[in-house]
């Protein structure tokens, strides 16, 4: 992780840089860009927590993204209720399909597991083409923006929602980092390195597991409501088998099991679409160009190769061979 | 004529003929992807891209060479076959001593590019394939269309030849203890890098197969193996990838129940088969046919 490398002193100033860059961003980028990349990055978060520290890599997240998507529009548009509301719908709505999904994926395990959660996804997609409220084929279009906190904080502006934006990314992303360092996290990474060893000393890693793929099923829940606000539709796009690949795509390229990588890999890809969503066809032989050659040549992503070449340099020239395999 | 609980015969027959080729398919897709897991440990995600190279390369050589169906048959698998062989030789072989994981991203990652190039280049809405059997029988209580008929004998006959190819003959022997330990098999002088690369041109051919016989079918389109791979994969887990002749039943099966789920209640027939794999992971986690573990 990038904080350990640092002294502290370094680590504060890196945070600093962080922290005014995000809060002077929307007005030196379109502030839409930013709130729908926050979005995605708090995703691939959601993602990472469950395979970096679970080991279950799941390939059908965009179940819960795209299904919270319509749970806010719903929420908000056909039953006319505030979008705190909506959010918390959409949460819900996909912990809830993250508990029975996850109960029955966690059944198996390794592959057998990505493929369970990728059949699940596609299972949910096709209900979502025939179900009347997903409106099919259009999408739920038109879901009106409303003011936060009963009136409180105006959202038709998007330098203002980008704040908003930008707290729920916070909230989710300081939530996964308690997560990750609490007894229930270390317990987790035991599950994950050794599973017979930890069922050994008493931890029931079913229920670790199921929580943490529930756990992770509400932050994807909480991305795609969020993502449905600020855009203020809901497609069958974010339900798609595609999009399940391109949050594993995101996570792989930022470095998996590192807690910043997704974050970045989400800025990347969604930059990268950004500039070639001109080129149509293209930018999907793109991103199945990246899954070969991470797969091939960079396993640890941007986060791990750089963490990786950054100790390299600083433990002196005698050690550099060491880091070139 | 008689009726049944409602439903008029040629309509039950109808769609049980149509589950049966849809099984026929899931039946060819499924043995390949456990032969290829059970060699190479991979989940062959390209498995659907391969199947719509298998058409493409039908209808290419048709327009192009004026080549017939029946020489296709023959010629399309062998290409893209060839064309697997170049790809676990460049690039799987070096993913083995990795995690599964790893082999079903590049995979995936492989698929996109395919499917991607096949799209930019013809389009995604699909070319027609002439049927090279046309006319058809009229068996009384339904009208049954020759081609149909034998796309199922077809699917049969390979399912079964696979299956004795595999568990009958020397070659398949050496293959199965190839899958249990492959370093005892070497140090009996077989040769198991090549046998995996073999196996995973057999597997890739047989998806290509399929991919033949269902252009006349289908459209010939870039992303009909797209949605295809997916129901493949739930099949997969229903019927668990120990067992050859597992697969075969799993796929036939499956494909009858989505058959009469059309007559009784369609809007359930795209999902009925994520029901079933709901269904069997409650009963029997490991799978209809599969080992535990």
């Amino acid at each position: 992780m990038v904080g350990q490398m640092m002294t502290p002193s370094q680590g504060m100033i890196v945070a600093a840089a962080v922290a005014v860059l995000a809060l002077a961003a929307p007005w030196f980028a379109y502030p839409v860009f930013l709130m729908t990349a926050l979005c995605f990055a708090l995703f691939a978060c959601a993602f990472n927590l469950l395979l970096g520290y679970a080991g279950l890599m799941s390939f059908g997240h965009a179940m819960f993204f795209g299904m919270a998507g319509y749970f806010y529009g719903h929420v908000v548009k056909a039953w006319d209720m505030p979008p705190e509301l909506g959010l918390l719908a959409g949460v819900g709505g996909a912990a809830l399909l993250g508990l029975v999904t996850g109960a029955l994926a966690i059944r198996r395990q390794g592959i057998y597991f990505a493929m369970i959660t990728l059949a699940f996804a596609q299972m949910v997609y096709f209900f979502c083409i025939q179900a009347p409220f997903t409106h099919g084929e259009d999408g739920l279009q038109g879901i009106v923006r409303k003011p936060l906190l009963g009136g409180l904080i105006p959202t038709k502006d998007d330098r203002v929602l980008y704040y908003v934006v930008l707290a729920i990314f916070l909230f989710g992303y300081g939530a996964i980092y308690r997560f990750i360092h609490s007894p229930f996290g270390q317990v987790l990474k035991a599950i994950r390195d050794n599973e017979q060893r930890a069922l050994s000393l008493g931890y029931e890693a079913d229920r670790y597991k199921l929580l943490a793929f529930v756990l992770s099923a509400a932050l994807a829940g909480l991305a795609g409501a969020t993502k449905a606000m600020v855009l203020q539709f809901a497609t069958l796009t974010d339900v798609s088998a595609a999009m399940s690949g391109e949050v594993v795509l995101m996570a792989l390229v930022g470095g998996l099991g590192t807690i910043i990588g997704p974050v970045i890999g989400a800025f990347i890809i969604i930059t990268m679409q950004n500039y070639l969503a001109a080129t149509g066809e293209f930018v999907l032989v793109i991103q199945g160009v990246i899954f070969v050659v991470i797969v091939m040549a960079f396993r640890k992503g941007v986060v791990g190769e750089f963490s990786e070449w950054w100790k390299a340099r600083r433990s002196g020239p005698r050690e550099r061979p060491a880091a070139a395999d | 004529m008689f009726e049944l609980i409602g439903i008029p015969p040629q309509a039950l027959f109808g769609q049980l003929l149509l589950g049966l080729i849809n099984g026929a398919f899931y039946a060819m897709l499924s043995l390949g992807l456990a032969v290829i897991f059970g060699m190479l440990n991979v989940i062959n995600f390209t498995h659907g891209a391969q199947y719509m190279m298998g058409a493409f390369a039908a209808w290419l050589m048709l327009g192009i060479l004026d080549v017939p169906f029946w020489a296709s048959l023959v010629l399309a698998p062998i290409l893209v076959g060839l064309f697997g062989v170049v790809l676990e030789r460049v690039m799987l072989k070096r993913i083995y001593h990795l995690d599964h994981l790893y082999g079903f991203l590049l995979t995936f990652g492989l698929a996109l590019v395919i499917e991607g190039l096949f799209q930019w280049k013809w389009g995604s809405s699909g070319a027609p394939y002439p049927n090279p059997i046309p006319g058809g029988y009229n068996l009384g209580f339904m009208f049954m269309p020759t081609y149909r008929g034998f796309v199922v004998l077809a699917a049969l006959v390979i399912c079964l030849a696979t299956w004795y190819g595999i568990e009958r003959t020397k070659l398949g022997a050496y293959l199965r203890a190839a899958t249990e330990n492959p370093t005892l098999v070497r140090a009996f002088g077989i040769n198991v890098p090549r046998l995996i690369t073999l196996t995973y041109g057999l597997g890739v051919g047989l998806a290509a197969l399929a991919g033949v016989l269902a252009a006349p079918i289908q459209q010939v389109s870039a992303l009909m193996g797209t949605n295809l791979v997916l129901v493949v994969f739930a099949v997969v887990v229903i019927g668990g990838m120990g067992s050859i002749m597992g697969s075969i039943v799993t796929g036939f099966g499956l494909g009858l129940i989505e058959g009469l789920t059309k007559v009784f209640y369609p809007p359930a027939s795209n999902t009925v088969i994520f029901v079933v794999m709901a269904l069997v992971l409650l009963i029997k986690p490991a799978g209809l046919f599969g080992q535990t573990k």
